[in-house]
């Protein structure tokens, strides 16, 4: 079996209504999955891969809903594993389209782990990480991405907790696609989602999600209209990095080889850092990921980083193949003959 | 001359944790088996790598319990102890017999060795071995001068004097050098030096037997008279990766076995892990959790899906059990039972995780359980977990233990032709038409025999479906909370296994006539038992054996073969795990008979609690 992210080749002309499932949407009315859910079933149809070898698998949580509402293959795991889960399958079947759908507490609390070493492996999923900063389904308690002095139900003096980055995360993992998207902008997340699906490898996208109930306005201050041009730093391949209505904003790096925000004109746009997604080495993409520390300053979005490396799966299955061409298909009689035998009778 | 012959003879070598005890011990059990003995093996060591050398702690031994006739257990007291220092004496002692022989390397008893083994006085010089026969071998100087003229550093050669301490063995019970020395040229054919060292270092430890005159005359033990059939030495991790292969074969699906290291479980992901040309794909998780989830989600897309861990790892694989059960997905869940709680005895056995295979879940969460009974079986039990899992779309539970997991026996090689097809066909088309004539597919529809949901895999057209772990409608699957439809799918997930019950095999029984007493148990204290109802009814005494490979759900026959005896005794490695199982479910009141010290049953021990039972 070949690896094609799900498409066999065949072309199907299948629209939205092929992706939804029978079942009724729960989450709360004024959610920002509704958002999210949206842009995926948009752009489905447009993937070249069929609903039938496609599978979408997550952990508990709101986000974790979301499996019931594709017409696809889909399993709603346990907390925070499902990337672990996701791993069996693309080991199993690595000729799937394998989505992996999750929230913040889902995947950088509980499954912290199993994300990291489901990128660190670079298993072929395509991991789409909710990030609303707050624990939903269990009503309103800190997440593992809220920031500090955040007052909820099990913080009423302010947590003391440093938050997680997801990017920094993802990146310190060594993913090989990263990338940042909001819930606001279904176009965007088009285009970042369908990135993220044709990369082979694991590829990380943290969705800035509004919680209407629990943390309502979060990124309102980088996602208002109003400040939106100014506060979120569009990364694109191969130009300088820039911001603004009229680009006025820029990063560029200093001395140490660290990015800032600066003003265009009085770096000069020549001297702006030109994104470069394929840089083999993390560090720049990383730091590109700390350029904010949380939804109040200008903040990258898109992807932070493609780079090319072999799948887990991939290399799985060149073992197992690589060991029958070395020596034959096993044989069973053989095998349970081996070693030094003897005969009575 | 002719040689005397004894009928059976148990062996124990016992050394540093350094000193390669459990490799000889290894390579006399493959002479033996390739004489044609029948054998049991009891490796015993330190959980540590290296414990400082010389000390109690360090101390590794490796029992071998070899005869002429049919054999189950590694033997209670060794008659021959070897112990290649002093600590590897006092460790050991206090298991033989009067009578019993001891031969020790005497380079090893300076002062500084004693010291080390907390002696204060020699134990060879000051009388407290006078009930054996004792024989001192300067071991360390003959390996020393052996090896000298092959130009071999001492400190390297020293290390050759396991060889030594094996040639004079195999010189005392007449096993063949030719063999060993085979073994040696291949297993050392990149380092000759090494080679070349441990071949004479054997040799001479041959040569010291036939010329010291020490001894009188060597001894042997004729091979034994086994069923017809080809045979191989194994031990039980081995056969229980045989077997998932066996099983992956027979079921026509590849199999993922996800793990993480634990001892004593890792062999079986290392055997696998060579396999890879039997499809096998195996993976080393980033943890237990993950290792079971990994084998659920390769289940879910239509592998034969196995993880393997010892009772530790089982605690962390509970809530992927818990989904298992609820998705009614084939998985197999190995566990290699060692003593516990916490980090325990990691290298000693025990049957204390029944109740946990059993109940360890919230909820209620009903699986079948499967234990093997002697190391080879591990084979057949590990077939036996994949079938049922597969028929029945369920996780099952295997449980084996650190003494079946490297005790080895030889092993009648089953014939592949003879292992039934086990496949389980996936679904591939719709089972339901809806009111309105459109064709559906319900994951949740059973098959009526065995509840059995169908299997519908990834990448099959028109089967999509979403599956979890809320509470699913029965039929349709879909989320649902009403309170009647629980109560139903909780019924249906206990009667799919209750039911099982008529799809294996009844209690093992061997019934005397006039027996009161049934002695009943699982997994690996079948050897101690089977020795212990040996040795009775060698005295004329009635006694009848049941053993249970399934533990749950019971064999449909266990109330009434329970009902048949006065009395029923119940030896398990644990504080009574099957005997409460026994009293809740068939409200009789079982005797148990317990024992927790990490160590296997004796069989004499046995006989004597069997007696007493049978004259209360």
């Amino acid at each position: 079996m070949s690896e094609h992210n799900g498409s066999e080749g065949v072309a199907v002309a299948l629209g939205r209504k092929d992706w939804e499932s029978d079942q009724e949407v729960r989450w709360c009315p004024g959610c920002g999955d509704y958002g999210i859910l949206a842009a995926l079933q948009f752009l489905m149809p447009e993937l070249g891969v069929e609903p039938h070898n496609t599978v979408f698998v997550s952990g508990i949580g709101c986000a974790a809903r979301l499996p019931y509402y594709m017409n696809t293959y889909g399993v709603h795991s346990i907390h925070g594993r499902a990337p672990a889960l996701a791993t069996g399958i693309a080991m199993a079947r690595p000729d799937l389209s394998v989505w992996v759908i999750g929230g913040d507490g889902d995947m950088l609390s509980i499954g912290g782990n199993h994300l990291i070493h489901a990128l660190r492996r670079n298993v072929n999923l395509t991991i789409l990480m909710f990030n609303n900063q707050i624990y939903g389904l269990t009503k309103g308690q800190y997440s593992p991405t809220s920031e500090v002095g955040k007052v909820t139900k099990s913080t009423p003096f302010g947590s003391v907790d440093h938050p997680f980055n997801p990017i920094s995360v993802a990146i310190g993992a060594e993913a090989t696609f990263v990338a940042r998207t909001h819930d606001l902008d279904r176009k965007h997340m088009m285009e970042t989602f369908r990135r993220a699906h044709e990369h082979r490898g694991a590829s990380f996208v943290e969705v800035f999600q509004n919680c209407n109930v629990f943390n309502d306005g979060a990124y309102d201050g980088i996602l208002k209209k109003a400040v939106r041009s100014d506060m979120l730093i569009p990364l694109r391949h191969g130009e300088p990095i820039r911001f603004g209505d009229d680009g006025q904003h820029g990063v560029a790096v200093n001395e140490f080889g660290e990015p800032y925000v600066c003003e265009s004109a009085k770096v000069g746009v020549d001297h702006l850092l030109v994104h470069d997604e394929h840089r083999a080495d993390p560090t720049l993409a990383f730091a590109l990921s700390r350029l904010s520390s949380g939804p109040h300053s200008p903040t990258p979005v898109g992807v932070f980083r493609d780079v090319s490396r072999p799948t887990y799966e991939a290399q799985v299955q060149q073992q197992v193949a690589d060991a029958v061409e070395r020596v034959g298909p096993g044989d069973l009689h053989e095998l349970l003959h081996s070693g030094a035998t003897w005969t009575v009778g | 001359m002719s040689t005397p012959t004894l009928d059976r003879v148990v062996i124990r070598f016992a050394g540093d944790s350094g000193d390669g005890m459990q490799l000889v011990g290894d390579r006399f059990t493959d002479l033996s088996a390739a004489f044609g003995n029948d054998l049991a093996t009891l490796p015993n060591y330190p959980a540590e790598i290296r414990a400082p050398a010389g000390t109690i702690n360090g101390v590794s031994s490796f029992q071998i319990h070899i005869s002429d006739h049919d054999i189950v257990t590694p033997g209670d007291s060794p008659n021959v102890l070897i112990a290649m220092n002093p600590a590897a004496l006092v460790a050991n002692v206090s298991d033989l017999s009067p009578g019993s022989t001891i031969i020790v390397n005497s380079d090893s008893f300076t002062e500084r060795d004693l010291d080390k083994a907390h002696c204060s006085a020699n134990p060879l010089d000051d009388g407290s071995l006078d009930a054996f026969t004792v024989y001192p071998v300067p071991m360390t100087s003959i390996t020393l001068e052996a090896t000298k003229p092959l130009g071999v550093k001492s400190r390297d050669a020293e290390r050759s004097k396991n060889f030594f301490a094996l040639g004079l063995i195999c010189w005392m019970y007449t096993r063949p050098a030719a063999p060993l020395l085979e073994w040696i040229d291949d297993r050392f054919a990149g380092k000759p030096l090494v080679r070349d060292a441990n071949a004479a270092a054997f040799k001479a430890g041959r040569n010291f037997g036939e010329t010291a005159e020490l001894f009188a005359h060597p001894y042997e033990v004729k091979p034994a008279s086994l069923p017809a059939g080809t045979y191989r030495n194994i031990i039980g991790n081995t056969a229980l990766a045989l077997g998932l292969v066996a099983a992956s074969r027979r079921a026509h699906l590849p199999l993922v076995y996800a793990s993480y290291p634990i001892t004593p479980a890792s062999d079986i992901l290392h055997e696998l892990s060579k396999l890879k040309h039997f499809g096998c794909k195996t993976m080393q998780a980033e943890d237990e959790i993950a290792a079971a989830t990994i084998a659920l989600g390769a289940a879910f897309a239509g592998n034969l899906a196995v993880t393997g861990t010892s009772g530790p790892g089982l605690d962390l694989k509970a809530e992927a059990l818990g989904l298992a059960i609820s998705l009614e997905l084939p998985m197999v869940v190995v566990d290699v039972q060692r003593a516990g709680p916490s980090t325990g005895m990691p290298t000693k056995t025990e049957q204390t995780d029944l109740l946990l295979a059993m109940y360890g879940r919230h909820g209620e969460s009903p699986l079948p359980i499967v234990a093997a009974k002697s190391p080879s079986r591990c084979f057949d039990a590990a077939f036996e977990a994949c079938r049922l899992a597969l028929k029945y779309r369920t996780p099952v539970i295997l449980l084996t233990d650190g003494l079946l997991a490297n005790g080895a026996e030889p092993w009648r090689l089953p014939e592949v032709a003879d292992l039934p097809d086990i496949s389980a066909p996936f679904a591939t088309q719709p089972n339901h038409t809806n009111a309105d004539g459109t064709e559906d597919y319900w994951p949740y529809l059973r098959d009526p025999d065995t509840l059995a949901r169908p299997w519908a895999i990834p990448g099959t057209r028109g089967m999509m479906h979403r599956i979890g772990g809320i509470e699913k409608q029965d039929g349709t699957g879909n989320i649902s909370y009403q309170p009647d439809n629980h109560a139903h799918m909780v019924q249906l997930r206990q009667a799919k296994v209750d039911g099982i019950a008529r799809d294996i095999a009844g209690v093992e029984l061997d019934h005397q006539d006039g027996a009161d007493v049934l002695v009943l148990g699982w997994g690996s204290t079948w050897a101690a038992i089977t020795a212990g109802v040996r040795r009775v009814r060698a005295r004329g005494e009635r006694v009848a054996q049941g053993h249970l490979s399934h533990l749950s759900p019971f064999p449909a026959d266990l109330g009434d073969v329970l009902s048949r005896y006065g009395r029923v005794l119940v030896p398990e490695a644990n504080l009574g795990q099957l005997a409460l199982l026994l009293r809740a479910e068939f409200l009789i009141d079982v005797q148990s008979y317990v024992q927790v010290n990490g160590l296997p049953f004796r069989a004499a021990a046995m006989e004597s609690r069997i007696l007493e039972e049978i004259h209360r």
